[in-house]
């Protein structure tokens, strides 16, 4: 009795409070929207970004501080010979159309995403695996081809999650996920609204309701948060404001890592770039600290190779390619490029890359090659430099988790083909021993600064600026990502 | 000489003059950055401050005079060369197919909001300055083609015209010799308003992005770049925006100054 009383009145206590918070929804912008909403068959991190660990869930996921925790397999265990992963699914797990998410489903979305004519955007991600099976309802065993150490990072991404045979057909329009937010509404050029999910299987969300509200202009992004129409702007594209924010008491501004390694990406084919004295010699011309102020007004850590600084086996190269424009002179002259040359520079639409390619064109003039900047839009970018190859340098941050390997595919967009670093590259994939892979990534670092395949920038930072009362939201960004499970308000 | 006249010729020689000069003198290197002074007030090193890039405003203000006096001669230039000779002919040849053909293709590049054709041009073959001198070309042409024509319809009437005729000089050599001379003033008048248009078209296209390529300095390019900062360093923007506004104030007073003083009609009326 007396304790009934006490919970009454606690109850009644919470909803007054309840009552004074009020909200129970919540606004984030962001500057990108996706083109459709699968996130197993498209590249576009803008997709993630709204429904990662919200809508979709895997196997295993990330948490923010970058870690691997279990997602939708609760346990698994690991055969001696590390061939074989055994999962043991959580119970009770529906769609949001109420079917429910069994071993089978698994199965369909992990051989959907690695057969031969999938879309799957990372289909390197599934090479290792040679089958899957549902053992019993809840039970999925994977075996391997060969050894994998990252084979439960793999599935912890964006592009590994489970989805369902019953909902595919529709998943670019209506998602439907294990999530604890499920989809409502997507109003294209505007906003997307996701609504909790009543029987989420884990912890339910906090947040009855969220918006995701897409501003790519700059201007606007700084009008809408100091007008307060947006909660929260994930991804704020104007670095400069940044003082302006955390100035104000309205305003907290989250400044995290991010996986954003922000290269020179240099095309390794076309000439003079084929020659690795001109490539050193764009290393040397280089002023990594004055990008950093410059473009991103002091935000971000330059970085020598391409590993994010935050990770443990990161080796720090930058005074490998410090700048040095006399030394990149005598190097140019070395090459037969005394005179300089003139090359192309195409810069897609974010800041880092705009105010970063004014910057760079600069410092590489007091050296003597000349650059022709192209402002591009992102579906141009895509179009004529990430799949056609047509040009001479690009800035662009490269945000996947851990994705050296991409400098072990020749058809790359930078179209760096070396042998040795490929075998380097195999040998990791095959290695579950932590101290052998810390070994392996080491020299793989140090391979492609020594190659000076890019020019190695800065690892970039993206404030997320929210209000005062907002809480739970994700500091660092592991993997493209929003999730609002954890996010509630204060006050 | 009227008051308009002179404030305008006063404005504009300024701006042409920081163009020239420019050519040969700038307080600072517009190409060079100097990050670790971005973002300065203006102080006695640098009149007008610096930009995000700690390039020095007052220097970037006078080139981007030459990227917007040269963008928009050229542009001028171009409709008053194929305007005024169109213009003519279908004058010469008013009431035939010729006419209607000239004057119908002019209604069609005019019915089109000209800053739109700008954009498509731009669009279609580019972002450059080159571009947009032909775009802000393009919309010029049909100015000058209905002008001269309306001017000219009314001097082939006059008597000298048809005396001309009887001593049987053949249409372009009366187009040339006799109309073209009486329609000049006409043609300064509208093409000073049409340079100041072109001045605003190409800061319009500059900052969306469409105009002179970076690091070529562009006034409108200044102002699209300042205004994530313009709540907090108001600089970067007022003094490009300054620099549009009393340039194109200058070259309309001059336009208007000229009409007047080139008009016979005003000037007997003024006596």
């Amino acid at each position: 009795m007396t304790f009934m009383k006490f919970a009454t009145a606690s109850a009644l206590a919470m909803m007054v409070a309840g009552a004074a918070a009020a909200k129970s929804d919540i606004t984030l912008a962001m500057q990108l929207e996706p083109p459709h909403l699968d996130p197993t068959s498209a590249a576009a991190g803008a997709i993630d970004s709204v429904l990662y660990s919200n809508v979709f869930e895997g196997l295993t996921r990330f948490a923010s501080d970058g870690s691997i925790i279990p997602g939708l397999a609760q346990s698994w265990e690991i055969s001696d010979d590390g061939l074989t992963y055994t999962f043991k699914l959580a119970e009770g797990v529906s769609f949001h159309d109420g079917t429910s998410m069994d071993a089978e489903d698994v199965k369909f979305s992990l051989d959907r995403a690695r057969a031969e004519d999938s879309a799957n955007a990372q289909k390197a991600l599934f090479g290792s695996i040679a089958e899957v099976e549902a053992v019993d309802a809840s039970t999925v065993k994977i075996t391997l081809s060969a050894p994998n150490g990252s084979l439960l990072f793999n599935l912890a991404w964006g592009d590994a999650v489970i989805v369902a045979p019953e909902s595919i057909e529709n998943i670019k329009q209506a998602p439907v996920g294990t999530g604890a937010f499920k989809f409502a509404n997507w109003v294209q050029g505007d906003n997307i609204t996701l609504e909790r999910n009543p029987d989420y299987w884990g912890t339910p969300a906090k947040l009855d309701k969220v918006t995701f509200k897409f501003i790519s202009d700059p201007t606007a992004a700084f009008a809408a948060v100091m007008a307060e129409d947006v909660d929260v702007f994930a991804g704020y594209p104007a670095p400069e404001n940044v003082p302006q924010f955390e100035a104000d008491a309205r305003f907290q501004v989250i400044v995290g890592n991010t996986e954003g390694e922000t290269i020179l990406s240099t095309n390794n084919k076309m000439p003079p770039f084929d020659n690795v004295k001109v490539r050193a010699a764009l290393a040397h011309a280089i002023d990594r600290q004055a990008i950093v102020d410059g473009a991103m007004f002091g935000l971000g850590t330059p970085i020598g190779t391409h590993f994010a600084p935050h990770h443990p086996d990161y080796v720090d190269l930058t005074a490998e390619s410090a700048y040095d424009p006399e030394k990149a002179k005598a190097l140019l002259a070395e090459a037969g490029f005394g005179d300089g040359f003139t090359t192309t520079l195409k810069l897609p639409p974010p800041s880092y890359a705009r105010r970063g390619g004014e910057i760079i064109a600069a410092q590489l003039r007091e050296v003597g090659i000349q650059t022709e900047i192209t402002n591009l839009e992102w579906a141009q970018w895509l179009e004529e430099v990430f799949k056609g190859k047509d040009y001479g340098l690009t800035i662009v941050s490269h945000t996947e988790p851990m994705d050296i390997g991409i400098y072990a595919r020749p058809d790359y967009y930078f179209q760096y083909d070396d042998a040795e670093f490929q075998a380097m590259n195999t040998a990791l994939e095959a290695e579950a021993d932590v101290a052998k892979r810390s070994a392996l990534l080491d020299k793989m670092q140090r391979k492609i600064a020594g190659d000076y395949v890019n020019g190695y920038l800065f690892q970039l930072a993206i404030p997320t600026i929210a209000k005062a009362g907002v809480r739970g939201l994700w500091e660092n960004a592991p993997t493209q990502a929003n999730d609002m499970t954890g996010v509630y308000w204060a006050e | 000489m009227s008051r308009s006249l002179v404030i305008g010729a006063v404005l504009s020689a300024v701006f042409v003059l920081a163009a020239l000069v420019s050519f040969v003198w700038t307080p600072y290197d517009v190409l060079g950055l100097d990050i670790p002074n971005k973002l300065k007030e203006p102080s006695a090193a640098h009149w007008l401050g610096t930009d995000h890039f700690g390039r020095d405003i007052f220097s970037m203000i006078m080139v981007g005079a030459r990227t917007s006096i040269a963008v928009a001669i050229v542009a001028v230039g171009i409709g008053m060369l194929l305007g005024v000779p169109l213009g003519l002919a279908a004058a010469a040849r008013t009431g035939t197919l010729l006419d209607e053909v000239i004057m119908r293709g002019n209604d069609l590049v005019f019915a089109f909001p000209s800053l739109l054709i700008a954009i498509m041009i731009t669009a279609v073959f580019g972002a450059s300055a080159v571009n947009a001198i032909i775009a802000i070309g393009i919309f010029n042409i049909p100015v000058f083609a209905r002008l001269v024509r309306g001017a000219a319809l009314s001097l082939w009437t006059r008597d000298y015209v048809l005396a001309a005729r009887v001593s049987g000089k053949g249409a372009a050599r009366i187009s040339l010799e006799h109309i073209l001379p009486n329609v000049t003033n006409l043609l300064i008048v509208q093409g000073t308003i049409q340079f100041s248009l072109g001045i605003l078209a190409e800061a319009g296209l500059s900052y969306v992005g469409l105009g002179a390529q970076p690091p070529t300095p562009s006034w409108g390019r200044m102002l699209a770049e300042s205004q994530t900062m313009f709540s907090f360093k108001p600089h970067l923007a007022v003094f490009p925006g300054l620099a549009i506004l009393l340039t194109v104030l200058g070259l309309n007073l001059l336009g208007d100054g000229l009409r007047d003083a080139l008009d016979p009609r005003l000037r007997r009326a003024k006596r």
